[in-house]
């Protein structure tokens, strides 16, 4: 394996961190310059995204990272205290879905603030936030998952609460970040109980040991309220629509990459750390209820908003659930693993990067229209597809998508977990269904007072060629997603799905051997 | 000393009065304030999971005496812990500070702009 390759996973981490330390310091030497350092810094970091992904996928196997000295992995283990990045197909996934919506993100940023400049410490807290999900995602430790989720948490408030001119988004980044610190403390308190029982932090050598003692329950209870929380699962959402609403456009695309990034926390904890030691079914069935629960809140909420950003806000709440709603059925058959819980385990984690991909179009969208008409008001909005056509296609086909309408991506998973989950219990995609059928309407109502009818006001600011090339490659996403399902599904969420559902082992064989 | 589990009964107990703050109290600095209780249970849980009775300090050089030593790890965690904690609750303040200047007030039922 050339080296580079070889520490493709730590330079994942280490690059972003580098750039959200190195830009204050660029910045200094003009503006100009801290542009070409932030466009490089989100290049690289995608490079390296894609290395790991050739890396994992051509191995076959999860791969390891020891940081710190030389340890002969996997038969020489004597410290199992040791920081270790492990990266298997369900984690390439994630890295892949957190650099396409970072690296768009940073692009659609670069003339989003041309008027109010907020720059440095924006273009660092970005960073930051994108340093703190990767560390989440390629972590094999649980303590440094700890970490990683407190930095995420800091750095998304920061950027929650980065128009300090505005009182509204103080407001919200309070909540948020009191709610995320509130988790990421549960999962400290539990990591601690399993050390007390365990002696060990190393998720794969905590998963070798793993009983269904009563501390082990404990501690699985609070690890599913933290991370369902920090993933805005209903009725632990309530943080979700102001964070995504008030946010600046760029940084609710990220939040939501941020919020699968707690929901990937949540997968790997169920199936990697906890697996057949506990009572799937049961567990499998209060993800699905939290999922249905999710699934209607949201959309519900949706239907009653008037505030464009608020609505897309709850649009991406009630997606969460379809996620949950896959896994769910996956998990609740993960003991007698019979084909249509590997198809729901699939559904469920391709609609993580479909929903990734078209509620941040969304989100992108609805800041270019924030800017055109100079409101969030939907009542006072009307006709801007006269002046912006690129704008409201692209709005159009992340509204289609969202709400499972072929040819686009969100069709093609949500056709999966429906399939698979009518196996399960037909009431289960009954609900699903009628959960997209009222999303359509929402959007198709937002569609029609913000872009349709006469020409009433003339946009005050039109999106930048950037803005629009950063949601062009989201769009293109979508549709290639859309109409080539079996591509992405055999390539990319394959491994995942199958890394959850049958790569308990391998996840811990790469490390402690055997 | 036999202390037995009186530590973590009380760290425990902070957890709780920590977690009633942020239930039942309507002022943002007591939310704060009810977020560093819980902080400060979970990082005593922490400390009192790593101690071992008469231990000494867990360094290198001391390892001869034959004595007990305490648990480095879990210090080691708490330290990580409480400096994330100084992050979280001066970032709090700081939102408490905005807010305050906006609204007038630091009453959670006044502050109401994001509703519904």
């Amino acid at each position: 394996m050339n080296p580079l390759s070889f520490h493709a996973p730590v330079l994942l981490i280490a690059i972003p961190l580098l750039g959200a330390f190195a830009v204050p310091l660029i910045g200094r030497l003009g503006a100009h310059l801290r542009r070409i350092f932030t466009g490089l810094i989100a290049l690289l970091t995608t490079a390296c995204a894609g290395l790991v992904a050739a890396t994992v996928f051509s191995a076959g196997t999860p791969i390891t990272y020891v940081l710190g000295g030389r340890l002969t992995l996997p038969s020489g283990m004597n410290f199992p205290i040791r920081i270790i990045l492990e990266v298997d197909g369900m984690s390439t996934f994630m890295v892949i879905l957190t650099a396409l919506i970072l690296v768009t993100a940073v692009f659609y940023s670069f003339s989003y603030w041309r008027r109010r400049s907020g720059g440095t410490m924006y273009d660092s807290l970005l960073f930051l936030l994108g340093a703190g999900i990767f560390g989440m995602e390629l972590t094999g430790d649980m303590f440094n998952f700890f970490v990683f989720l407190e930095i995420t948490s800091i750095a998304a408030c920061g950027l929650i609460g980065f128009r300090v001119w505005q009182g509204r988004s103080q407001e919200a980044a309070f909540k948020t970040m009191a709610l995320y610190t509130l988790s990421g403390l549960f999962v400290l308190l539990a990591i601690g109980l399993l050390y007390g029982k365990y002696d060990g932090l190393n998720i794969a050598y905590l998963a070798a040991h793993i009983g269904s003692g009563l501390v082990d329950r404990i501690a699985l209870g609070l690890l599913l309220v933290a991370l369902a929380m920090k993933a805005g699962v209903v009725p632990m959402h309530m943080w979700a629509p102001d964070a995504y609403g008030e946010a600046p456009a760029p940084i609710s695309a990220v939040l939501v990459a941020n919020s699968q990034a707690s929901l990937y926390g949540l997968f790997r904890v169920l199936f990697t750390l906890y697996g057949l030691a506990i009572s799937v079914t049961t567990l499998g069935w209060i993800m699905i209820v939290l999922a249905l629960l999710t699934i209607f809140i949201g959309v519900t909420m949706a239907l009653i908003q008037s505030d464009i950003k608020r609505l897309i806000a709850y649009g991406a709440v009630s997606q969460i659930g379809y996620m949950l709603l896959g896994v769910g059925v996956g998990l609740a058959t993960s003991a007698g693993q019979p084909d249509y819980g590997l198809v729901a385990m699939q559904g469920g984690i391709f609609h993580m990067i479909n929903d990734a991909a078209c509620v941040g179009l969304l989100f992108l969208a609805a800041g270019v229209i924030i800017r055109a008409a100079g409101t969030r008001n939907l009542n006072m909005m009307g006709g801007l597809a006269h002046d912006m056509r690129w704008t409201a296609m692209f709005f159009m086909i992340g509204a289609l998508a969202l709400a499972g309408i072929p040819p686009f991506n969100g069709f093609a998973s949500k056709l999966m977990i429906y399939e698979s989950t009518f196996r399960y219990s037909p009431i289960l995609a009954v609900i699903a269904i009628l959960g997209s059928i009222l999303l359509l309407a929402v959007f198709l109502k937002v569609f029609q007072a913000a872009f349709l009818g006469p020409r009433t006001i003339s946009p005050i600011e039109r999106p930048s060629r950037l803005m629009l090339a950063s949601m062009g490659v989201l769009a293109l996403v979508v549709i290639a997603f859309g109409l080539f399902p079996g591509f992405f599904v055999h390539t990319i969420v394959g491994p995942a799905a199958k890394a959850l559902w049958l790569g308990r082992d391998a996840y811990i064989g790469a490390v402690m051997g055997g | 000393m036999m202390i037995g589990n009186f530590p973590y009964i009380v760290a425990m107990l902070l957890v709780a009065i920590g977690i009633y703050a942020l239930l039942f109290k309507r002022n943002l600095i007591k939310l704060v304030i009810g977020i560093s209780l819980v902080e400060t249970g979970v990082n005593l849980f922490l400390v009192t999971l790593g101690y071992r009775t008469a231990g000494i300090a867990p360094i290198y050089t001391y390892a001869p005496n034959a004595k007990p030593m305490v648990l480095p790890t879990p210090q080691a965690l708490t330290l990580t812990s409480i400096v994330i904690g100084l992050a979280t609750t001066a970032l709090l303040l700081s939102f408490v500070v905005f807010i305050y200047r906006h609204y007038g007030t630091l009453n959670v039922r006044e502050i109401k702009e994001l509703r519904g």
